[in-house]
């Protein structure tokens, strides 16, 4: 019998993240479909008896503990220790974990701890004949497999959007705190810090992906670039829109380049192949241009819609639901009118 | 007594990303069709970590680079014809398999039983780079587990930016979620730094640099390894391309306005 963990830390606020919440949805479905396996959940995190309480009813036999100062941040030598001393007590086989930056950075090395085996990029979990299965994507999103393994514990770092989140779990939770031999911490957590100083442009909660390619920065009909304009233009978009701001790799390539480029584009901005896939429900590209390589970067994106001048754009025929032949110019200035009224 | 650090970059060949890849199955497992034919380029994000690595060794006195390889030979000869005019480095090859569907647990014990075996490596200076994940695997967890082997618990991930400062300690960024950086300080090294993007473009080839790698690299190549990787207790059900093919709706000759409501209606929708 299959003996599950879900493993989770808390945000600075202290509850648990939504990419948790449709974790532990995920780890509960499993659990039930493996006919009713024990469920664990592991908490680490400063005060954690709010985030518990949260999901009190999720049907866990128990929840475990690893709390104080040193773990409300996020460092690798602290998580993983934390993360190993729950795995340790709880006994768990499989362990299904929110795919957060601050586990994926720990937890493969967890698994290293514990002789056990990891798959990340989790997109789905299924069981099969009484066995687990997953799928994940293998290069770039480029192909998808499903895969079972033999080596227990077994971690899966599950993307977000996968599952849906779960709620009315409130309650009253009972934490054992589980102690942790205190590693050497040689590295001190300093803060976080914004990517740009120009607008913030990456909303992972927003409705629409709005990915701008390099067409934006090119030569217009009348042989000029219009670089000001485009930068205006976009901006307001995305302040009407509240999207979620994308962009194709040969556009954030110029910075690097020495060209003209968009001055709230960086590198993390990037979709695609050396970029994020980010899951949103709507995507709209604007001058983009290239082939599978980069339009991987809307694999997750439900709902598509593409504006070009050119009626082949690879990034639209067969992967948009609607491509618009038309001067992105043109027509987000009259959006953006619509927006604004 | 010497200050300046070992760097040790892991990282191998992926397929060129504008090739079409096709999953096929073999006796060992899925592979990519004609894998062995396919132009290939070094990892991305391992490509990153390699110039981060030369940069900083080329800053800081006393300071050396290894690339790690693990790959089919004969790929990863051509490949070193690709990079040897980059950077200054020496090679540490290993021949085995440098597909996707191997498992990075066994991966990561190839690479790291490797470094231990570095003639001259002081694993007191050592920082250990490589790509934050691969082109192929795509899965992120490799650099960390050869970390966790050698016995490194000061790990970063998706690394932008490496700062040496004054005292020797190191300040590092990292991408977190919401396009924001954590910033921590590290004592020095030994640590792990697993690479996004960085800062640095690609250098442009210099043949002297070329030259001076060649004198390494072809004894590293003659001299690697075997390395038996492949993906023991993993079993593939299924391996394939998604065959999702929208019917895309074609609009043109409309006006911009008309277009404009349309998305406006589909946003609010």
């Amino acid at each position: 019998m299959e003996k599950i963990l879900f493993l989770a830390h808390t945000d600075t606020a202290g509850a648990l993240p939504k990419v948790a919440l449709e974790v532990l949805g995920g780890a509960m479905e499993t659990a039930k479909s493996l006919g009713g396996a024990p469920l664990t959940v592991g908490l680490l995190g400063g005060d954690l008896k709010a985030a518990a309480d949260s999901v009190a009813g999720c049907g866990a036999e128990s929840f475990l503990a690893v709390s104080g100062d040193e773990f409300t941040v996020s460092r690798y030598a602290t998580d993983a220790a934390a993360a190993e001393a729950l795995v340790r007590k709880s006994d768990a086989t499989l362990v299904v974990v929110p795919a957060t930056s601050r586990f994926s950075r720990a937890i493969p090395g967890v698994a290293q701890r514990v002789e056990g085996r990891v798959d990340t990029h989790v997109t789905g979990i299924e069981i099969e004949a009484g066995s687990p299965q997953i799928e994940r994507w293998y290069y770039r999103q480029r192909m998808v497999a499903k895969l079972a393994r033999e080596g227990r514990p077994w971690f899966m770092l599950v993307d977000s959007g996968v599952f849906d989140a779960v709620d009315c779990l409130a309650g009253s939770a009972a934490l054992e705190n589980v102690a942790v031999e205190m590693p050497a911490t040689r590295t001190q957590v300093l803060g976080e810090e914004a990517a740009t100083a120009e607008a913030q442009t990456i909303r992972p909660e927003a409705e629409l992906l709005f990915v701008a390619g390099a067409g934006w920065t090119k030569k217009q009909a009348d042989g000029q670039s219009h670089l000001p304009e485009a930068e205006q233009l976009i901006l307001d978009f995305l302040r009407g829109s509240l999207a979620s701001l994308g962009s194709s790799k040969s556009l954030v390539d110029q910075s690097g380049e020495g060209q003209e480029v968009l001055s709230f584009m960086s590198h993390m901005n990037q979709v695609g192949q050396t970029g994020s896939t980010p899951r949103h429900p709507k995507g709209l590209a604007t001058c983009c241009h290239g082939e599978e390589p980069h339009v991987v970067g809307w694999r997750f994106i439900k709902e598509r819609r593409a504006v070009n001048l050119d009626p082949g754009c690879g990034w639209a025929q067969g992967k948009a639901d609607v491509l618009y032949v038309a001067d992105a110019f043109e027509v987000m200035a009259k959006v953006n009118e619509l927006l604004g009224k | 007594m010497a200050t300046g650090f070992h760097i040790v970059v892991c990282g191998s060949l992926v397929p060129d990303p504008l090739q079409t890849l096709e999953p096929v199955e073999t006796p060992s497992g899925p592979g990519l069709k004609n894998e062995m034919m396919l132009p290939s380029v070094l990892d991305p994000w391992a490509a990153h970590a390699l110039y981060e690595a030369a940069h900083l060794a080329g800053s800081t006195s006393d300071s050396k680079v290894w690339l790690v390889s693990l790959g089919p030979k004969a790929r990863l000869q051509q490949l070193m014809m690709n990079i040897a005019q980059k950077v200054p480095f020496e090679l540490v090859a290993l021949d085995g398999p440098a597909g996707g569907f191997t498992d990075a647990y066994e991966v990561a014990a190839a690479l790291a039983g490797a470094i231990e075996k570095i003639d001259g490596l002081d694993r007191s200076r050592l920082l250990l780079f490589g790509g934050r994940s691969s082109a192929s695997r795509d899965a992120g967890v490799t650099m960390q587990m050869v970390g966790e082997r050698l016995g490194i618990t000061d790990q970063f991930l998706a690394v932008d930016k490496l700062t040496v400062q004054d005292d020797g300690s190191l300040r590092v960024l990292e991408r977190i979620e919401g396009g924001m950086y954590l910033a921590s300080g590290c004592e020095g090294p030994p640590a792990v730094c697993a690479w996004s993007t960085g800062e640095l473009p690609e250098p442009p080839n210099n043949p002297q640099v070329g030259m001076q790698n060649m004198r390494t690299i072809m004894p590293a190549l003659q001299q690697a390894q075997p390395a038996a990787v492949g993906a023991e207790g993993l079993d593939f059900q299924k391996v394939e391309v998604p065959q999702q093919r929208r019917d895309t709706k074609i609009v043109k000759d409309v006006p911009a306005e008309e277009i404009a409501r349309e998305i406006v209606e589909w946003l609010r929708s």
